[in-house]
């Protein structure tokens, strides 16, 4: 037995789809004992419906509208929360001037933000992006504010021994020591704003998987249900997987020698 | 504050060393550093402490010097601030004649951790120097530098893929890649093995007599300090400063083998007395 732990990469995947299979089994198992497909549908009715609406041709552009949101609101979050970040942590005047108000809006989910959302701006894509931006912008700041104090003092001296300029001190020393952390919030952000995009949905659109979801259940549609959930699962975990190898060949490859 | 100026005053009275052309050793060399009445105190919660007292310190072109003592005396404050990352709280400090302000080309470091940049390979670290300093080709530059550190094979490697005796050889060749007139090493071996130790310590003296800048060396290994050094300048305790200046007068270029010698055995004795002294001070100090 514990030569079948150790042994390689075939073993490994063995564990892995035990895993799965387990899972399915005891899923199959229980919606059996309850024998009602309302409450809980077997995984093979969750499959069935995975391609009747592959079929008919809805839950691509569901799949496309909320993959839309989040990148948009992931790539705003982006934008502004590591430049902010940064400048904060590099400098004094404006850290003071600006920790207050992200302290106070910190705490506040992006839940709590969807009202104002939706009066500021309808309903649709744009509180959407706003609500998605919320979420990512929080895990991003505060792993890059982290980030910009994490550079070594001994960097620092021998960069400007070597005879580095402010201009090259930043980009050569603060940011790549800043790097590990920012791709840290980045991946953190990209979950936040995938399970925020949902909610938005839920509430303020009339596309997407979280709207999909809502319709389907006001049909008692449970397998439908269930087939947006697992896209939704199968999905945020396929973004987080594409980040990483992102952050191994591009953000931080220092780091994955 | 005011005990402290006048300590300093009466010192700079009793030393008379102060730009005596003949103290210095090549005609017209750079890298000829002077310190006068350096004085450093930091402001910590529990009151003033004094780091540094009034010394004064000649350092001529060319020259290695060792700063030998036990920990906390000071000999890390005095070469922070040679490289500029330090201001002396009282008292002059130039490098061949211009005072120092901050950490400028003119003074290559090598630090015990954390030497290298780990987000650039090998070659990029070395190249940094020069292409900071606007040189043609960089990369030829931290080639040629790091052929002579022997590690030419490595310049694509992450540094973390190193060893760390492969990492301070980096991290010298990188130092001397902008052709520093001071070298500045901040016990750039201490976290290396014995064997490895003694490999590096004979390395750096023929890097040495090749480019021949002012080494300022700190260590508390005092036979690393004997092999390398020209003169071993010995740190007082609480709180710092100079206790006795050693000259080294062993032939050049050393061999592995002279840490057999008498003489060598001579010149271990005097200096372990030396900071034996200086270390039991600093105990009954903390007693008290």
């Amino acid at each position: 037995m514990l030569k079948l732990i150790t042994r390689g990469h075939l073993n490994n995947w063995l564990w892995t789809f035990t895993g799965i299979a387990g899972f399915l089994a005891i899923w199959t198992a229980v919606s059996f004992e309850m024998g009602n497909a309302v409450l809980l549908p077997d995984p093979t009715a969750v499959v069935a419906g995975f391609f009747a609406l592959l079929r008919d041709g809805t839950l691509l552009p569901d799949v496309g509208a909320s993959m839309k949101r989040v990148l948009g609101g992931f790539a705003i979050a982006s934008l502004i929360a590591v430049p902010l970040a940064l400048l904060m942590a590099l400098s004094r005047p404006i850290r003071l001037l600006l920790s207050p108000v992200i302290t106070f809006l910190r705490p506040i989910p992006p839940i709590a933000w969807i009202p104002i959302a939706i009066l500021w701006f309808g309903i649709g894509d744009p509180p959407s992006y706003f609500i998605t931006a919320v979420a990512a912008f929080f895990p991003i700041f505060i792993n890059s504010y982290a980030g910009g104090h994490s550079v070594r003092p001994e960097h620092l001296h021998a960069a400007r021994s070597l005879g580095a300029g402010p201009q090259a001190l930043f980009l050569r020393i603060y940011l790549p020591s800043a790097m590990p952390m920012i791709s840290t919030g980045l991946r953190i952000g990209l979950g936040q704003s995938w399970m925020a995009v949902v909610t938005a949905e839920l509430i303020a659109a009339h596309s997407g998987l979280g709207y999909m979801i809502q319709a389907n259940r006001l049909a008692l549609e449970t397998g439908l249900v269930l087939v947006g959930m697992c896209v939704i699962g199968l999905l945020g975990a396929a973004m987080s997987m594409l980040l990483e190898v992102f952050e191994r060949h591009v953000l931080v490859p220092w780091k994955f020698p | 504050m005011s005990r402290l100026a006048l300590a300093c005053s009466r010192s700079d009275r009793t030393t008379g060393l102060v730009n005596n052309p003949a103290q210095h050793g090549r005609a017209g060399g750079l890298g000829r550093i002077d310190g006068r009445n350096l004085a450093m105190q930091f402001d910590t919660k529990n009151g003033l402490v004094v780091a540094l007292e009034c010394l004064d310190i000649h350092i001529k072109s060319g020259e290695f010097l060792a700063l030998l003592g036990p920990s906390g005396c000071g000999k890390s404050t005095l070469l922070n601030m040679i490289a500029g990352i330090l201001k002396p709280s009282t008292g002059i400090l130039t490098i061949d004649d211009k005072p120092v302000e901050k950490p400028n080309p003119g003074c290559g470091i090598v630090f015990q951790h954390h030497s290298l940049f780990p987000w650039m390979s090998v070659i990029e670290n070395v190249a940094f120097g020069p292409r900071m300093l606007g040189s043609g080709d960089p990369i030829a530059v931290a080639r040629t530098f790091l052929g002579l550190v022997g590690l030419e094979k490595y310049e694509k490697a992450w540094p973390t893929s190193l060893s760390g005796g492969m990492q301070q050889r980096v991290g010298i060749a990188r130092a001397l890649a902008t052709y520093p007139p001071v070298l500045l090493m901040d016990e750039p071996f201490g976290a290396l093995d014995a064997q490895t130790r003694s490999i590096m310590q004979h390395e750096l003296l023929k890097l040495w007599s090749q480019f021949n800048p002012t080494v300022v060396f700190v260590t508390h290994d005092i036979d690393e300090a004997i092999f390398l050094a020209d003169r071993v300048v010995v740190m007082k305790t609480l709180p710092g400063g100079l206790k006795r200046d050693v000259p080294i007068d062993l032939p050049r270029p050393r061999d592995p083998s002279l840490v057999k010698s008498d003489v060598f055995n001579f010149y271990r004795g005097e200096i372990f007395e030396l900071i034996r002294e200086e270390t039991l001070k600093s105990f009954v100090q903390r007693r008290k």
